[in-house]
């Protein structure tokens, strides 16, 4: 009667073979590696920065990010004077005032990333008819998080001949469907960083996706750190459960 | 609740309020003096981990709902608050969402445990169905409670399976208008999924209560499937049983935690991190790992009413599980042809499971209906022949006979 099992067992792997890899699925996505792999892995705040330079001098002028504040911009390592300045430059709607009039006033460090436009339609309006999404959360809300917005800023190539790109549209290898509204950003040069490493179109990616990773996990940190503690804590209660276990069920036998 | 004699109190407050409301004594016999089996193997934890995870559950939920707007327009970014503002939000969001899926993990190797030792037959019969109940709770509250963030998955997963009872014959459309409140997904759907979502946890403690005192009667089950004879067959409970759950939580929070720190979104899907909108349906509606099988069940069938009824019939079945299976034998153990297909149904489940989260379409579709049949036959042709057909071996006269015979 073994021999049943085994041949159900042979059967259910010869089903799983056969119906692997679903044709739907997007591009496959490489993996690469991060600052923050693993259980030790923590953000490098030299990355997020200039991942942050990126966002600022290039994505946030399409894409907002509307559940990060200001304030949360001391997590990359930048002062609270620099991050001021940096609010300031972006104006956001306040009031009534005492007299009921609603008035413009600089942003503060508690207000949340100004969007570059008022609403979705006037996005859309500025793009073509196509929404720049919101990137707060850009790195969990898509497979591969960090590695597909890395793919997808290098994924531009000529598209193959049998394909034709619609008007408007660009062709990306790691876009489902492979038409994308947004054009290609990432060249070298594109910015220029201050910690001196040279700003290939590669690093360039890298770096966003870094700071997008931040955006969506700010936790990280925190978590990857209070989870070795609490880790190393169990390991060490469960032995002693273990150990406490042994000795209670000893005089059973 | 239990044999053992009434202790007495030699304390004299223990003793005052003991006897005006014995309590001391309640929780005397049936946590500590209370006669466990001796031969417990450690499939017999999940029972006492459900329980864990039940509490961990209704502790994180009552302080994530302290953050929470049940509102259409505010709880996807209320949720976003309580992972980015709220001192410690993200560790108990991320408690609470894996939480799920661990609960989940922990009552199907319970339920597993179930159906191999046999542990579902007499006496046990209402045991059993109030496991079930608990069961059927346990999805309800799962799957209102993936709604609650209100992101993509959340409301096209809710679209999914509250249309499913337009399904029901001449009334269906009313049924699914009144579940939501309106003529689509909407806000009142939003809060009276909440409010149901935080009310079901407690009547499942409700009746994790009934569960035990229904254990406590017929006492446990145990791997040689015999009942306690002799005093010598049985330990207290405590401190045997209560260091060996200990031990369980142990080892189990270290699984859980892995989870929780390391990967937490590793049993989500990424949609879910995208604001509900109605206008955009996402390529592939799946839902949450644990309801895989029956989502396989439910498209098996090429008939709408068809799948919905094979789907509650899935777990429906398991109500006539005690009268389903014949066989005079309780374990496994000692069936050895029942032990294989013990084996190739869990297979059978769990392709179910990887079935549910393909697409329906070429070789999945024949693979769903064959295994959805098999399911099926499982229980409703398999078990009843077996119990005639199968030949047992010996099963021992008590628990501590084959254990003396081992040391001899």
């Amino acid at each position: 009667m073994r021999s049943l099992l085994s041949l159900a067992l042979a059967a259910a792997v010869g089903v799983f073979a056969a119906g692997a890899a679903p044709a739907s699925e997007g591009p496959a996505i490489p993996k690469r590696t991060w600052s923050w792999d693993g259980v030790f892995g923590q953000y490098d705040v030299k990355q997020l920065q200039r991942g942050f330079l990126v966002f600022k001098d290039v994505c946030s002028n399409c894409h907002a990010m509307k559940l990060v504040a200001y304030r949360n911009l001391t997590a990359l390592g930048l002062s609270e004077d620099a991050i001021k300045k940096i609010a300031a430059e972006k104006e956001v709607m306040d009031g009534p005032n005492d007299a009921g009039d609603m008035f413009k006033r600089p942003a503060r460090l508690s207000d949340r990333i100004v969007p570059p436009f008022p609403n979705d339609n006037a996005a859309r309006s500025a793009n073509n008819g196509a929404l720049p999404p919101d990137l707060s959360l850009m790195a969990k809300a898509r497979k591969g998080g960090p590695d597909y917005i890395h793919a997808l800023m290098m994924g531009y190539k000529d598209p193959p001949k049998d394909v034709t790109v619609a008007d408007g549209m660009n062709y990306n290898t790691a876009f489902p469907g492979n038409q994308i509204a947004m054009p290609p950003q990432m060249q070298d040069d594109l910015v220029t960083y201050a910690d001196g490493t040279k700003a290939t179109a590669d690093q360039i990616a890298q770096d966003i996706a870094a700071f997008l990773n931040w955006a969506a996990e700010p936790e990280l940190n925190e978590r990857k750190s209070l989870g070795l503690k609490t880790m190393i804590f169990l390991v060490v209660l469960t032995a002693m459960l273990y150990a406490l276990k042994r000795k209670i069920w000893a005089d059973l036998h | 609740m239990s044999s053992a004699p009434a202790p007495v109190w030699n304390n004299k407050l223990i003793k005052w309020v003991d006897d005006r409301l014995p309590i001391f004594t309640l929780m005397h016999g049936s946590a500590v003096a209370y006669p466990t089996p001796k031969n417990l193997n450690y499939w017999w934890n999940f029972g006492s981990l459900a329980l864990f995870v039940l509490v961990v559950m209704l502790m994180t939920g009552i302080f994530l709902a302290m953050s929470y707007t049940p509102h259409v327009d505010h709880a996807f970014n209320s949720v976003e608050r309580i992972m980015r503002d709220v001192n410690y939000g993200w560790l108990l969001r991320y408690l609470h969402m894996n939480g799920g899926s661990m609960f989940f993990i922990v009552v199907y190797i319970h339920l597993f445990r179930n159906l191999y030792y046999g542990s579902y037959k007499a006496p046990r019969e209402i045991l059993w169905w109030i496991g079930v109940i608990i069961l059927l709770a346990m999805m309800a509250t799962a799957f209102m409670g993936y709604v609650l963030p209100w992101g993509q998955m959340s409301f096209w997963g809710a679209t999914v399976i509250t249309n499913l009872f337009s399904a029901v014959p001449v009334v269906g459309d009313y049924i699914v208008s009144w579940l939501w409140g309106g003529f689509s997904i909407d806000n009142p759907t939003l809060n009276r999924f909440f409010s149901l979502h935080y009310l079901l946890p407690f009547v499942i403690f409700g009746l994790a209560v009934v569960h035990l005192w229904a254990l406590h009667t017929s006492k446990s089950n145990n791997p040689l499937g015999v009942e306690i004879k002799t005093p010598a067959d049985s330990i207290p409970f405590h401190p045997y049983y209560t260091i060996k759950d200990f031990y369980g939580v142990g080892v189990f929070l270290i699984f859980y935690m892995f989870f929780v720190f390391y990967a937490p979104n590793f049993f989500g899907e990424p949609d879910n991190y995208i604001p509900a909108n109605p206008l955009v349906t996402p390529p592939h509606i799946v839902p949450e790992w644990y309801f895989l099988p029956f989502y396989a069940i439910l498209r098996a069938i090429p008939d709408k009413l068809g799948g919905v009824v094979a789907m509650f019939g899935a777990i429906i079945v398991l109500f006539f599980l005690p009268w389903l299976d014949t066989s005079k034998v309780r374990s496994a153990k000692f069936r050895p042809i029942y032990k294989q297909f013990f084996w190739i149904f869990l297979i059978d489940c769990i392709v179910l499971g990887w079935v549910g989260a393909n697409p329906p379409e070429g070789h999945f579709v024949l693979i769903g209906q064959i295994s959805t049949a098999y399911y099926f036959f499982h229980f409703l042709i398999l078990m009843p022949v077996l119990g005639f057909l199968e030949p047992t071996r010996p099963v021992p006269a008590s628990i501590s006979q084959p254990v003396l015979k081992e040391k001899a």
